[in-house]
């Protein structure tokens, strides 16, 4: 496969008078497609994905939780018990509000972290990542403002590009969302005459970030929300998973009229089940559940029975507590290792729960850059720029604890720590001056979720 | 038609070019199987050689593009384990996988290739990379072309038109490779030439043109159905086509290839065909052009597939 120059010039000398003057484009439709679709392209950090999915490579890129550790053997005997019992609804089709018994299920997982909600409140969606499209779609016209994190999920980028919202950046600290930049972030854009239509926040284990928004800061955060009227989208994947303490109080549970809580068994069951959750105010339910028909008419049954028969059979909060164990292990191993290996100049977040480290790199080195250099030393992460609409996030990397082994986690590590000291012998050969090219977009897919 | 049993196509590897590898191998076990063939599409991992040694093929056609699958690694794992294969020999491979190398291979057989420099990362690092780069834009100028040694794709490729933009596109092709080929840029008209040998010496395909819309036919450009226009034949003067064909046949023959490679040329608004590089497992996904050019010569993809294999197993033989 060939380099070529590609460079080509416009009506040269030794062009002959076509007999063939219309070229092939291969897509016919490619005048044909919506705007939005112009960034749905190949890329070079969607190839390099494709080999970190590898088993060679030690892939700190993707947030798959182990599943290994779930009772597959007890799950499968569940499954096929299950269709022999009850196949004719878990083959059917099923209403777009989701299975009642697994609403009644949701709210008694959501009851640990403090939300209480009524079944009618919840929408059973494709993973909380429909949740999000779903959301966007009924909120966000093309060109309106949403906030979020700096860094955020990029699934919701992902989610919010593809309507074309404007997503403005909210910094965090260590302590999560700062409120003071919120309100100035809000104040802003009232001086400019526009108005965001939601703020979409991770406030447990941040999906990049890793940190959890403080308690002192939630009800400063549902203040200034509540005042400017803007709607809260909380997303709470991780809140189970925490590792030193118990459930921060879920904002939703102090507000209900003024946040839409999601939520997914992703992490805490299986994420290719593909069952997540919405609760919201009832009017914004109703819209998402004539979204969510007209999107897929309804969830697949059979998934929703599977999770309502897991709730409803195994030892569910026990098997919570088994991943809690593992990702802890796993997330010391990763801060030990990053501790004994990285080159100077590097920092790190140390997350309480959940699946990531967020990693900033010595000045001058870009993640994004480095990553064909990482992945041909067979280990694997994802860019900082990913986490961001705006270009911010060059310095910084996604490491993901949750699915390699601690030997492949150190093994990583180390191989990690070797790529970044070459890259930091690189540019100092050849300074900082930015980076030529351009890696492509970087739509989330699902091993970077 | 088929005399062929178990064939394997080789495919994905660990290169950053694995997915469009394997898009190659699956289009090209569909067109065999389209044809007859009993072909299955394989990694080249921990799980080949068992694979092979429990179950040999008639023949493998090698589909992996870069490291491993292009510089011979995998062909000469083939040899030792005595299965023919399609396309070059291990040592063919490594002449023409190294571009640097093939340039020179090809320059001494009286082809035009752009004058280049090539250096490794710490030549940069020992001797200072301020007055590496400033000879090299005294020497061949500006525009440039900046590409890794070894890879394809257009990763860590990109073009350079002032010397400010020099050490940001070193960075990007020395995160590909650690050893860099400058070459004075070429503006003109981009084509692909295919190479097929059929047992009666290589013949050229019909050159196809290359127009990307954003101007540069990087890795985007090549693999979005609709980012790149081609043009087949090539809207060049017949003696262009000829010369390009002509610098095809022989950078394939002088490499010492077999079976089938595709040159990448510009030809220049003089109509002079300049040698950039060869390939020995060529793209063979939708969006690549030799499919593109057996199909504008009349040919069928899966059958002249076919025939390659029936090719390697005789040699096997």
């Amino acid at each position: 496969m060939g380099s070529g120059h590609g460079i080509t010039s416009q009506g040269d000398a030794v062009r002959t008078d076509p007999q063939q003057p219309h070229g092939s484009r291969i897509d016919p439709y490619v005048d044909v497609y919506a705007a939005r679709a112009r960034g749905m392209i190949a890329s070079e950090i969607r190839a390099l994905f494709a080999v970190a999915a590898r088993p060679e490579i030690v892939s700190f890129a993707g947030g798959s939780p182990y599943v290994s550790a779930l009772p597959l053997d007890v799950i499968g005997g569940m499954a096929g018990q299950l269709i022999a019992d009850h196949g004719s609804v878990a083959l059917q089709y099923c209403p777009a509000h989701g299975d009642p018994g697994l609403r009644e299920k949701i709210c008694e997982v959501m009851a640990l972290e403090g939300v209480n909600a009524h079944p009618d409140d919840v929408v059973v969606t494709v993973g909380s990542q429909q949740a999000l499209d779903l959301i966007t779609r009924i909120f966000a016209d093309p060109g309106d403002v949403l906030l979020a994190e700096a860094p955020s999920y990029v699934g919701a980028l992902g989610a919010f590009a593809a309507y074309q919202a404007e997503v403005l950046h909210v910094p965090m600290d260590d302590n999560g969302l700062i409120p003071e930049a919120l309100d100035s972030a809000i104040t802003e854009l009232a001086a400019a005459g526009r108005r965001a239509k939601f703020l979409y926040t991770v406030p447990n284990f941040h999906n990049p970030a890793g940190v959890t928004l403080a308690a002192e800061r939630r009800h400063r955060i549902l203040d200034i929300c509540n005042a400017a009227g803007l709607l809260i989208v909380e997303d709470n994947p991780y809140g189970l998973l925490g590792f030193d303490r118990e459930p921060l109080r879920p904002l939703r549970a102090d507000n209900p009229d003024g946040v839409v809580y999601l939520g997914s068994f992703s992490k805490t069951f299986a994420s290719g089940v593909r069952v997540g959750w919405a609760v919201a105010p009832p009017a914004v339910r109703d819209k998402l559940v004539l979204a969510a028909e007209s999107a897929v008419l309804c969830q697949s049954s059979l998934a929703q029975l599977l999770v309502r028969e897991y709730l409803c059979t195994q030892p569910w909060r026990e098997q919570v507590k088994i991943f809690r164990d593992l990702y802890q292990h796993r997330r010391d191993t990763m801060l030990g290792s990053l501790e004994a290996l990285m080159p100077a100049g590097c920092h790190w977040t140390r997350p309480g729960g959940g699946f990531y480290v967020w990693l900033r790199l010595p000045t001058g080195l870009d993640a994004k850059a480095m990553l064909p250099r990482a992945v041909s030393s067979r280990v694997a992460y994802v860019p900082g720029t990913g986490f961001y609409a705006d270009g911010q996030g060059a310095q910084h990397m996604r490491l993901s604890y949750c699915f390699p082994e601690p030997d492949r986690i150190r093994e990583g590590v180390r191989r990690l720590a070797r790529v970044v000291e070459a890259e930091i012998e690189l540019r100092e050969t050849f300074g900082s001056g930015g980076t030529h090219g351009n890696l492509g977009v970087e739509t989330p897919g699902p091993e970077v979720a | 038609m088929t005399n062929l049993g178990h064939i394997l196509v080789l495919a994905g590897g660990l290169s950053p070019e694995r997915e469009v590898s394997l898009r190659s191998g699956h289009r090209l076990c569909d067109a065999l199987r389209e044809n007859g063939v009993d072909a299955l599409t394989v990694d080249a991992d921990s799980a080949l050689i068992p694979a092979i040694i429990a179950d040999p093929p008639d023949a493998v056609f090698p589909a992996i593009h870069g490291a491993s699958g292009e510089d011979g690694a995998v062909r000469e794992v083939l040899d030792l384990l005595d299965v023919p294969f399609v396309g070059a020999t291990a040592g063919s491979c490594r002449f023409a996988f190294d571009k640097p190398t093939a340039k020179t291979v090809a320059r001494a057989a009286g082809l035009t290739t752009p004058e280049a420099v090539t250096l490794p990362k710490e030549t940069f690092h020992d001797l200072g990379a301020t007055a590496v780069l400033d000879r090299i834009v005294a020497r061949l100028g500006l525009p440039l072309f900046v590409k890794p040694s070894r890879g394809g794709s257009a990763l860590g490729a990109g073009p350079v038109r002032s010397a400010e933009e020099l050490p940001a596109a070193m960075v990007g092709c020395f995160a590909y490779g650690d050893t860099a080929l400058i070459e004075r840029l070429i503006t003109g008209t981009e084509v692909a030439v295919g190479v097929i040998d059929l047992g009666d010496g290589p013949q050229a395909l019909p050159a196809v043109e290359i127009v990307p819309d954003e101007g540069a036919y990087d890795y985007t450009a090549r693999y979005t159905a609709g980012r790149t226009e081609f043009y087949t034949p090539a809207r060049i003067s017949a003696a262009a086509a000829k010369s390009a064909a002509d610098s095809a046949v022989t950078a394939h023959t002088v490499l010492g290839l077999r079976d089938l490679s595709r040159t990448d040329l510009i030809v220049d608004n003089a109509g002079t065909a300049f040698f950039l590089e060869v390939n020995v497992a060529p793209g063979m996904t939708e969006t690549s052009t030799l499919p593109m050019a057996l199909e504008a010569a009349g040919l069928s993809f899966g059958k002249v597939c076919h025939d390659l294999l029936v090719l390697a197993v005789e040699r096997g033989n």
